[in-house]
């Protein structure tokens, strides 16, 4: 599937990937330069692959209560809230974004390799409320300016006061001369927005933000620079840190869990059993003391014993820190941080040492 | 893609400047554009020995890890040394500043001249 926004990308040189059946920009050039940029001024990103859909309706939030594990009827209006839908089990299907629009109104953001299982959990969850599921991925595009800049930048776009649109807002609000849903979220560990518009309207707003933010640094930013920023930032990806064989408490995303919510929900049983047992493997972050960087899937050793005590989940050379970073998840014996470690990069055992996470913490 | 004339290629996407019985290998801009921003190499030392078509080192890129395959088989002579301090010169000059060793060799891979290597990698 292509973007609205395919022929710019096209345009620009980038070289494009596969990514849960939507052809996606990885880069335009260099992905270091492009991370470097999100970090220091701006960076600009298609994300129309990510899945919408809507829940309305008189029981909306009972509804969203009863599929997911957070208390999403305490959300208020124009606040958003970072969550997990679960199967009975406990395990994770997908981590979440929710917007409440209005009253009966939210919108779910999924991402593009799950949309079609949070779509069919959602359906089959909401029946018996008064509620409705739609799917709205064909008339959403997102456009993302994420980076310190990124304010500054809209500001110059829209007419809404962006000093009101605070870090997990959303609002409705004109850009570039369009109708947009404007939200302060993100994925990169920075400050920026999440714009929500027609695909008819998504290369406008593309072109404005690259016409008001070229000269604050703002650049085109590829998928590829979105995995090393969030991994920087410690933010679990689906497939990596987060699958069905995972509960949200191992992933030390347990506060996400509203387990004396009102309403029953789909893997409270479970993860009530999971909140009080002992976690046998935690994430963690690792911390190489050479330059070889653990990847995905690699094992994580206990240095004393040569035993298999982990595995690594996700893993880069770490642009802004200059050396690798990863997460993984380790037995939790070997999960304190400072603990040494050793980790199988391609059948050498290279020493590394668990630190919390995140990686990075932008400033204030 | 820029392919100078005045080099040999490998189908592993290396390069090779021959200068009577010493070569000095690097790669492709084509390999480097593919990689991606590369920021550490894993090289074979001096004095190593060399098997023509083997793996001899690592080139790691940002997403991914590549084996590097030694064109030549001989002795190293001598590794770039400047690429510890800044693998990027692989991207930034595959041809001059960002060659990876030299070593005295007895015999190479088949290679291909840059005719035919440009013409490799426009069909993949």
């Amino acid at each position: 599937m292509l973007t609205p926004l395919h022929e710019i990308h096209v345009a620009l040189g980038a070289v494009m990937t596969d990514f849960a059946g939507w052809a996606m920009p990885l880069r335009y050039g260099s992905e270091s330069a492009e991370h470097r940029a999100v970090r220091t001024a701006a960076g600009i990103f298609d994300l129309s692959h990510m899945g919408e859909i809507e829940v309305v309706g008189p029981e909306a939030g009972r509804a969203l209560d009863h599929a997911l594990v957070s208390d999403i009827s305490a959300i208020p209006v124009s606040r958003a809230k970072y969550t997990m839908i679960c199967r009975e089990d406990g395990g994770i299907l997908d981590d979440l974004i929710v917007y409440r629009l209005a009253d009966e109104r939210y919108l779910v953001v999924a991402n593009a390799a799950n949309t079609g299982v949070v779509l069919d959990a959602l359906r089959a969850r909401v029946a018996g409320f008064r509620a409705e599921v739609r799917d709205r991925c064909a008339d959403w595009a997102l456009v993302a300016v994420q980076g310190p800049r990124a304010a500054a930048i809209l500001a110059d776009l829209t007419d809404a006061g962006l000093d009101d649109v605070r870090y997990y807002a959303i609002r409705a609000a004109t850009v570039a001369g369009t109708e947009v849903l404007l939200a302060r979220t993100g994925y990169t560990g920075e400050d920026g927005f999440e714009v929500f518009a027609t695909p008819a309207d998504a290369a406008r707003i593309w072109e404005a933000c690259l016409a008001v933010g070229s000269e604050r640094g703002l650049v085109p930013a590829g998928l590829s620079c979105r995995d090393t920023l969030r991994l920087e930032a410690g933010m679990p990806l689906y497939g990596h840190e987060l699958s069905a064989d995972i509960t949200p408490y191992e992933a030390g995303l347990g506060r996400v869990v509203k387990l004396d919510k009102a309403e029953d929900f789909i893997g409270r049983a479970a993860l009530a059993d999971r909140a009080t047992a002992p976690v046998r493997r935690r994430l963690v972050g690792l911390v190489p003391d050479g330059r070889r960087s653990p990847r995905a899937g690699y094992a994580v050793l206990d240095p004393a014993t040569g035993d298999h005590v982990g595995e690594v989940t996700s893993g880069a050379p770490s642009p802004t820190l200059g050396h690798p970073v990863a997460m993984a998840y380790v037995d939790a014996a070997l999960a304190a941080p400072g603990t040494a470690v050793s980790v199988d990069v391609r059948g050498t055992r290279e020493p590394a040492r668990v630190t919390d996470l995140p990686f990075y913490r932008r400033g204030r | 893609m820029n392919v100078p004339t005045s080099l040999s290629y490998t189908g592993d996407h290396e390069w090779l400047s021959v200068d009577g019985e010493i070569a000095t290998v690097g790669i492709s801009a084509f390999a480097a554009e593919a990689l991606g921003d590369i920021v550490y190499l894993e090289l074979p030392e001096v004095g190593a020995a060399l098997t023509a078509g083997e793996v001899c080192g690592e080139i790691e890129s940002t997403k991914s890890v590549s084996e590097l395959y030694t064109p030549v088989t001989g002795e190293v002579l001598q590794v770039n040394d400047a690429l510890s301090a800044d693998p990027g010169l692989v991207n930034a000059d595959p041809y001059g500043e960002g060659w990876l060793f030299r070593a005295r060799f007895r015999e190479t891979v088949e290679l291909l001249d840059a005719e035919a290597y440009a013409a490799r990698i426009e069909a993949s």
